[in-house]
């Protein structure tokens, strides 16, 4: 209680932000309330279920288990930044081909989960995707339809290096 | 008919989803907002000796602190909502919060208003309240023992209710000629929807409007007790679910959390926002299932089963939840002898109090305990006239011809061909080769089993008649309004309350074949109160079944009138026009035509509408079914049972579902994964245990198993499709069959895979330790 604030300056989806935040507060509460990027959701706030997932640095983080003040300086990247209706991103697209969501409460942090093992395995297997959906926790889908999803955008993005064309970018 | 229905039609709702654009309670911001925080019951069972609040009072951020005595006069306590008749149900209410005496783990004590979130959280940790421990009860058949601890002092043995529809005389059993008997443990679930509950609540002080969001799966139910509880007229109290991640009955419920929140609003004349945190959720939010139920089949060698006798003790939790008491009778008894032909059935069940979480609906709500324990029994009634389970099943299972048919506990199941399903699954298994397989693997020590289950569940509440006539206090019918832009786009208000099943889709696919509109021009709105007359919300697979049909029914009468004004402009009768793809033309001269889009202007202009038409293209239905429905299928799966360890392999799972027709197959193929994977997470790992000081020892998701991705199978799916006669849709419900057929199944399979050990019967969850524990004791090998 009554402990100072302290300035933090991080970028969100390419964007520098500076702010000052109470040094304890975590980064999923300063994204969703101060900044107002509501598409990052809280299931279980102890680092369980993975709802929280955003990319730091380029490596998928639970966002309710690190503090604003830790990401000084990195990048952040949350499900607003992933890509647009207009250019979604193939992880996107793969979740609403293949029906990879019901409620849609896990998406957004599913989808970084899965973007981070699609940049350190192009082309998984369906038994590596299980294993790679480990810190997650979806509890509509029964994971086979993510799976799947993941799958298809995994397809997309080899296609679009195919083609020497960002994954992102070609529109939907 | 454009032919959108039956199609794998994408979502509609996933583009907000997908981008991070979905709008869940938790993020509403509103100027000038406060936090709420609840401090909860660390006892199961404590006399409040005192409770001193001026220390929270005094943190800068606070606003207030409520304690039960403070609220005293100032709202009502959140009743049941569902009093099930001739069961001498004495339902206690629960106060908003804790008065004298708290009597479970978690129940609210006093709830903080603060600035915000971590202030609220802060001063939660300032209240000082001394408890005086009181003795605990938590077992359900301890707590009926004359002379135990009592719940609340003026029920006696802790009795709630005794329910018993219906009996079978013993001469009955003693005369069959083979008689199997079990008892089987319903383990206590916890919902858990990846989003936990929350409310947002605002108040209007010049109008005396109030505001509340809240995670919901039927808004107008939430806002009838509500507003009772808060003294607020129903039109004055707007209640809105916005997107809701998942709710598995868990948000069926009306709770203390919620009116309290708006309560604070009112009070303190600000925004307020109360979230639930995961920890809180395990302890707070209503929990499920928890029944010892002992059953008795009578049948013959030849493997005719004749009758069936049930005794079910359900534990409450401490209070009657809102449909507490009708899950362990209505939904459970009605469905005991399955999909089977048995002509004499009795049920008892008895609803007791204990020092733990209420209970209440959780996806599927009596029917997956119905289906369980009759899909057990009729294996070691197979087993123990050593016939085969799938020949049993043959046998027994209601045929075709025979529907509707009446069941020996009052229900008409509505349509069915339960043989079909099942031979569609056994050719997906290939049985006999299966049969072969296990055979062989058994010589080299490995075990295998198959587990069968063959269910029929009852959905798609229901009629309202018998929502009165068995103490529900709503009605079960369903309103919808189709209403068409001078545009031709096309709005459609549903009283149902979908949270993630897809319904925003497969409701528009009925708009498009209807009147042949793009998909992209129909919005489906749901969940507010205000917008939508009444409803009854979404549970129990009555979304499309009750929900679509009034839609459709509306969607017709749109469609009637917008006819006639295409005949008047076209100059002909309507028996002379034909309507394809949105455009309406003259049987005589096609030439001559109006699209939909055009009529859909010319009725809301009303510039040339046929004498006395009154203007506007819009219409209402309100359905209510004559009757429930009835899904069905069979689900088999394999399991590989690892007889040094204990451990569990799901080999294969294959599930045959007939859910009437299909309007979307993959939203289908969605919902069945899903339920199945509660489902298998219920046989094997899900479990909320309570120890003897009636602390929740798994309270987080540490401790309570949550199936993940790595854990299944991947499911193989197929459906049959016997439409449904109650309803114009001839759809029947999806979202339920996972969690009924599968527990059955899977337990099935693991005791197939021990048969050679003896081993006939183990209570969920299968955890490897249980397995491991009871091969170590039953031990030796039969030798088979
Ligand atoms: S909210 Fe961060 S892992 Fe669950
Ligand atoms: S889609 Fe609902 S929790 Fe994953």
């Amino acid at each position: 209680m009554a402990v100072e604030n302290v300035n933090v300056s991080f970028s969100v989806n390419g964007v520098q932000k500076c702010s000052s935040v109470e040094p304890r507060k975590l980064l999923v509460h300063h994204l969703r309330d101060d900044l107002g990027l509501t598409g990052t959701h809280i299931g279980c706030d102890t680092s369980q279920c993975g709802a929280c997932t955003v990319m730091v640095n380029g490596e998928a983080v639970k966002s309710c288990t690190v503090l604003t003040v830790q990401v000084e300086g990195s990048q952040v990247l949350t499900v607003e930044g992933l890509g647009t209706m207009q250019q979604l991103h193939p992880i996107q697209k793969g979740f609403w081909e293949e029906h990879g969501l019901q409620c849609g409460f896990c998406t957004p942090g599913v989808m970084i989960a899965m973007v981070n093992l699609l940049d350190s395995n192009p082309n998984p297997t369906d038994e590596e995707i299980r294993d790679g959906l480990e810190g997650v926790i979806c509890r509509c889908t029964g994971y086979q339809h993510i799976v799947n999803a993941v799958k298809h955008a995994a397809q997309l993005i080899a296609e679009s290096k195919k083609l020497e064309i960002m994954p992102i970018g070609e529109g939907s | 008919m454009n032919g959108m229905v039956g199609t794998r039609t994408k979502r509609k709702e996933d583009p907000r989803f997908i981008t991070g654009n979905g709008h869940f309670t938790d993020d509403i911001h509103l100027p000038g907002m406060t936090y709420a925080a609840m401090l909860r019951s660390p006892h199961a069972h404590a006399r409040i000796v005192s409770i001193d609040v001026s220390e929270a009072l005094q943190h800068p951020q606070v606003l207030a602190v409520y304690t039960g005595q403070d609220l005293l006069n100032k709202m009502k306590s959140v009743p049941t909502y569902w009093y099930v008749p001739g069961c001498n149900l004495i339902a206690k209410d629960r106060n908003p919060l804790a008065i004298d005496k708290t009597h479970y783990v978690g129940e609210g004590v006093a709830f903080v208003i603060a600035k915000d979130r971590y202030s609220a959280r802060d001063a939660i940790e300032l209240i000082e309240v001394i408890y005086e421990e009181l003795p605990v009860v938590v077992n359900h058949e301890d707590a009926m023992e004359e002379g135990t601890v009592l719940v609340h002092e003026d029920v006696p043995n802790n009795i709630a209710f005794h329910w018993k529809p219906t009996s079978v005389p013993d001469e009955v059993f003693e005369q069959a000629e083979v008689v199997v008997k079990q008892r089987f443990i319903e383990q206590r679930l916890i919902p858990n929807p990846m989003e936990t509950r929350a409310a947002v609540a605002q108040y209007n002080a010049g109008s005396g409007d109030m505001t509340l969001w809240c995670t919901s799966q039927n808004p107008h139910i939430h806002r009838n007790v509500y507003a009772d509880v808060l003294g607020i007229s129903e039109a004055k109290l707007r209640v809105i679910s916005p997107d809701i991640g998942g709710g598995f009955g868990a948000k069926i419920g009306v709770y203390t959390e919620e009116a309290l929140t708006a309560y604070a609003a009112r009070d303190l004349n600000c925004p307020v926002k109360w979230i639930e945190d995961r920890h809180e959720h395990f302890m707070a939010t209503n929990h499920a299932r928890d029944e010892i139920i002992d059953v008795e089949l009578a049948g013959q060698k030849d493997g005719t089963m004749t009758a069936i006798r049930v005794r079910n003790i359900a534990n409450l939790g401490a209070y009657v939840s809102t449909m507490g008491a009708a899950v362990p009778t209505l939904c459970f008894g009605l469905m005991a002898p399955g999909a089977y032909d048995i002509s004499l059935a009795g049920v008892e069940v008895i609803g007791v109090y204990t020092n733990t979480t209420p209970t209440d609906a959780y996806r599927g709500a009596g029917k997956p305990e119905a289906a369980y324990q009759i899909e057990r029994i009729v294996d070691l009634f197979a087993d123990s006239i050593g016939m085969d389970p799938v020949e049993v099943r043959k046998k027994n299972l209601i045929s075709k011809e025979k529907f509707p048919y009446n069941s020996a506990m009052g229900c008409v199941y509505d349509s069915g061909n339960y043989h079909e399903a099942l031979d569609i699954a056994l050719q997906m298994v290939q049985y006999e080769e299966f049969l072969k397989q296990q055979e062989e693997l058994r010589k080299k020590g490995r075990y295998l089993g198959i587990g069968f289950s063959t269910y029929v569940e009852l959905c798609g509440l229901g009629p309202s008649k018998v929502a009165g006539a068995t103490g529900f206090q709503g009605g079960l019918w369903e309103n919808a309004t189709v209403r068409v832009h001078p545009t031709g786009a096309v709005t459609v208000f549903t009283g149902t309350c979908p949270h993630g099943q897809g319904e925003e889709t497969t409701f528009a696919q009925i708009i498009v074949d209807k009147f042949g509109v793009p998909l992209e021009s129909i919005e489906v709105i749901y969940g507010d109160t205000q917008i939508i007359a009444q409803g009854w919300g979404t549970y129990g697979s009555r979304t499309t079944a009750v929900g679509g049909a009034a839609l459709a029914i509306a969607a017709d009468r749109v469609f009637a009138k917008a006819k006639k004004i295409a005949a008047h402009e076209l100059e002909v009768s309507e028996d002379e026009l034909n309507f394809e793809r949105g455009v309406f033309s003259r049987k005589d001269l096609p030439e001559s035509k109006r699209t939909f889009i055009e009529i859909a202007k010319s009725a809301n202009m009303s510039w040339n509408l046929p004498e006395g038409m009154e203007p506007g293209l819009e219409a209402q239905a309100f359905f209510d079914p004559e009757n429930f429905v009835f899904p069905f299928g069979t689900h088999i799966c394999i399991v590989e049972v690892d007889v040094k360890t204990g451990t569990i392999n799901l080999q294969r799972y294959i599930a045959v579902d007939d859910v009437g027709n299909l309007i979307n197959p993959m939203v289908a193929e969605g919902q069945v994964h899903g339920g199945i994977a509660q489902g298998i997470g219920q046989a094997l790992w899900e479990s909320a245990v309570y120890n003897e000081q009636g602390q929740l020892v798994s309270g987080t998701f540490m401790d309570y198993t949550m199936p993940k991705a790595r854990f299944l199978p991947k499911i193989e799916t197929a459906f049959t499709q016997t439409p449904s006669p109650v309803n114009p849709l001839g759809v029947k419900g999806v979202g339920e069959t996972g969690t009924t057929a599968a527990p059955p199944a899977v337990v099935n399979a693991v005791m197939n895979a021990l048969q050679p050990f003896g081993i006939k019967a183990l209570d969920m969850p299968l955890t490897p330790e249980k397995v491991w524990k009871a091969l170590q004791k039953e031990g030796t090998k039969v030798d088979s």
